[in-house]
């Protein structure tokens, strides 16, 4: 995406072409990363209208804390992101830097605090597989809870890491100066999937720590 | 055929001979190479999935089953329909035609991105590694399908790798499909409107679509089936309260329109062919375009006919019956338009249209079965029977195969600049039509007699039926061989083919053959309709040598 020496790729008539494929392309992609996603949220679906009793309890065994400070600081991310964003487009070059930089920090912190979160379930036998145990009698669809709690959250982390990694990539490539208030595609465009990534959170947070609070 | 005629060399610079070295090809943006590198690599794996199937056929010469013991039939069938449907099927038409012609038919440079093109076909290369480690290492014998308890729980067979190499090889179609979608939005050249595009392109877009809303979802459920074989998690798993259902359900929201990634693609050629060996405008071009994307939107809400026997309810069932009707609606559209087009044009049968011909009866007869198939009450009977491996053959092999092997023929002229031996050509398409007809025609009956499918063995009473079948394949394997020698051949002494040898109305016509890496020398200005031959003069200056006069616009 992003070009070294001059912005326009030979096979593009102008710039503007150029903008409309890539804005166009990322949205796409991001239609598909929703039907990706889509089948985990279908099976959480069946799961829980065929157990809802179950599932409330299982989510009671989540972290609500760490996953609200979480949903918080990606909130956060967001709007650092879409700073980020407006920098680039101003052409302010140290500004943007400095978004960028606290992004992937936010980022870095939410994977940590997932992190904590992974191993306090590991070390409560919480994890699906031979060693899992859960009080109760409803072990059996507790355990599919967090077979999906692992898959959807393990799915949205490996988001993450990837738009950590992504972030890293704009960083250096920004303090090398190859953004300019006309070309600044490639950091839209990565704030596109970074908004993406959040919102995949916002639903994941309530459907999976939340369901059984109200009680 | 003389010397004169066929020099050895092309004179003018264009994509094959700009560069040379294997490091040209592998590290090539151009998305004509990329669409011959994909024709190298599924070429490849057509040969070793139509291997299985030779396996497969020799097996059920006998009914004891001649070669091999139950466990390892089992693996032949799934690796036969591993390989074709996600490693040939899927990206045939797409990824060679549609990659080499999209960005010459609107009259681009190249695909909005080139490097996201090589890419992807790297990536379908390592996920085909994925799974010929799979075959390699012993198989997988879940069928293609990779059904739940069976390929989560119970197979002891190479299930992770195969399922990891198609979860990779999705990515490459995704890609492809987003590739096209963008380009076709944003690269079309000045006068390129949307109803002057080739229908060939609006199949690939409606392709496309299918390959952006489906694929991740097939991709996703593999990716579950492998997390719970390697890790444990127990969404399909009915121990835990997980849905073994739910596998189908997603399973088929996905590879029932693959079925259409399959097939529209082959429409697309398919209308090219009729309309330019019949010489005349397109029958209703506006609802042959709506139709492509009428079947890929209607595709999207069928995948329940795949289940009727499954234990969904009797509700559902009815309406997935129902809606699997409406597909044979714009499908149908297709096939009487195509007749209309034919219907007091100047047809002349040369090779291509020979495949575009037997594409529709082939098809025709495939989407009649399917209807049968969709028929609540008929389905129960011949429900996993041979019935349904006759239906969809007619229409994978029957139709896309055909449509792949046409469109390979029809713009052979113009991907490697020489003409292929006509005398050969006609007779590789006979042999072809002959033999599938006697390889699956038979298995019409063996399914509505009541042989059920993936079996390794059947009753004595079926055999002549099964020797008639294994007779047809024998004869298919010569028919896709002959192509793969006379084309290669031809690449080096074919006659010179000039730019437009048919002569078609295309925007890739217009450019030299092979075209040149930039595709074309200025950018093309569109002023006229698709297949508009009444009123394109020059067609007849290109087409000199052939005799063959445009149809008089009488109509």
């Amino acid at each position: 995406m992003p070009e070294g020496r001059s912005a326009l790729v030979e096979h593009f008539r102008d710039l503007e072409q150029q903008r409309e494929a890539s804005s166009l392309g990322m949205w796409i992609f991001l239609v598909t990363e929703i039907m990706f996603f889509g089948g985990l949220f279908l099976a959480y679906t069946v799961g829980r209208s065929g157990y809802p009793a179950a599932f409330g309890e299982a989510s009671r065994h989540l972290d609500v804390a760490l996953g609200g400070i979480n949903t918080g600081v990606l909130i956060v991310s967001s709007l650092t992101m879409a700073l980020a964003v407006w920098a680039s487009q101003t052409g302010k070059r140290k500004m943007l830097l400095g978004y960028l930089g606290l992004t992937l920090l936010l980022g870095l912190t939410f994977l940590t605090l997932k992190g904590v979160e992974y191993a306090d379930k590991f070390h409560h036998h919480l994890v699906p597989g031979s060693a899992f145990s859960f009080p109760g009698a409803a072990a059996r669809p507790a355990e599919l809870f967090f077979s999906l709690y692992f898959a959807m959250t393990g799915l949205h982390a490996l988001h993450m890491v990837i738009g950590v990694g992504v972030l890293a990539f704009l960083f250096r490539q920004a303090r090398r100066g190859r953004y300019t208030a006309q070309y600044y595609t490639p950091v839209e465009m990565s704030g596109l999937y970074w908004h993406f990534v959040d919102i995949i959170w916002i639903f994941l947070f309530p459907l999976l720590y939340l369901i059984d609070r109200h009680r | 055929m003389s010397a004169a005629t066929s020099p050895r060399v092309l004179g003018h610079e264009n994509y094959l001979n700009v560069s040379y070295g294997v490091k040209s090809w592998l590290l090539t943006t151009d998305h004509k190479r990329i669409g011959l590198l994909y024709l190298a690599s599924i070429t490849l794996y057509f040969f070793l999935g139509g291997a299985f199937a030779v396996l497969i056929r020799l097996h059920l010469l006998t009914p004891e089953g001649a070669l091999v013991q139950a466990e390892t039939y089992n693996k032949f069938f799934t690796m036969h329909g591993i390989i074709m449907v996600f490693f040939f099927l899927i990206p045939s038409i797409p990824a060679v035609l549609g990659n080499f012609l999209i960005p010459l038919m609107i009259g681009a440079r190249d695909l909005a991105f080139p490097r996201l093109n090589l890419a992807s076909w790297y990536i379908f290369n390592l996920g085909a590694l994925f799974t010929l480690y799979a075959v390699a290492s012993g198989g997988v014998d879940t069928g293609w399908t990779f059904y739940t308890p069976y390929s989560s729980l119970y197979s002891n067979s190479h299930v992770v790798a195969a399922a990891l190499g198609i979860f990779i090889a999705g990515f490459s179609s995704i890609l492809t499909g987003l590739n096209f979608i963008v380009t076709i939005h944003t690269m079309r050249a000045p006068g390129m409107t949307w109803f002057r595009l080739p229908i060939f392109v609006w199949a690939h877009y409606a392709t496309s679509i299918i390959f952006v809303l489906g694929t991740p979802v097939l991709a996703i459920t593999l990716g579950l089936v492998a997390l719970e074989r390697v890790f444990h998690i127990g969404i399909f798993n009915p121990a835990l309260g997980g849905d073994p259902l739910l596998f189908q359900h997603l399973f088929w929201f996905y590879s029932h329109p693959a079925v259409y990634i399959m097939v529209l693609p082959a429409m697309g050629v398919t209308t090219e062919l009729i309309a330019t060996f019949s010489r005349k405008s397109l029958f209703g071009y506006h609802f042959v375009a709506a139709a492509s994307l009428g079947i890929a939107v209607i595709g999207f809400l069928v995948w329940g006919h795949h289940m009727f026997v499954a234990g969904q309810s009797i509700y559902a069932a009815m309406v997935f019956s129902i809606l699997s009707y409406l597909v044979a609606i714009p499908s149908a559209v297709k096939v009487f338009n195509w007749t209309a087009t034919l219907y007091k044009g100047s047809v002349s049968y040369q090779t291509p249209m020979l495949y575009g011909m037997g594409f529709i009866g082939l098809f025709v007869i495939g989407g009649l079965t399917g209807l049968f198939l969709a028929a609540l009450g008929v389905d129960v009977h011949v429900h996993d029977t041979y019935f349904v491996v006759a239906h969809f053959h007619y229409i994978m092999v029957g139709g896309a195969v055909m449509g792949y092997l046409g469109g390979l023929h029809y713009w052979w002229p113009k991907i490697s600049g020489r003409l292929y031996p006509e005398g050969w050509a006609k007779l590789a398409a006979l042999i072809l039509f002959v033999g599938f007809n006697l390889t699956f025609f038979p298995q019409f009956i063996l399914g509505y007699l009541g042989m059920p499918r993936r079996y390794h063995a059947y009753p004595a009473e079926f055999q002549v039926l099964n020797v008639m079948s294994s007779a047809g394949a024998s004869i298919l394997g010569v028919g896709y061989l002959l192509p793969m020698v006379y084309l290669i051949w031809s690449m080096r002494y074919g006659p010179i083919a000039g730019p437009n040898p048919w002569p078609a109305t295309g925007l890739e016509w217009q450019t030299p053959s092979p075209p040149p890496p930039e595709n074309f020398a200025r950018t093309p200005v569109v002023t006229w309709e698709a297949y508009d031959f009444a009123s394109r003069k020059d067609l007849r200056l290109a087409g000199a040598g052939l005799e063959r006069l445009p149809a008089e616009p009488q109509d």
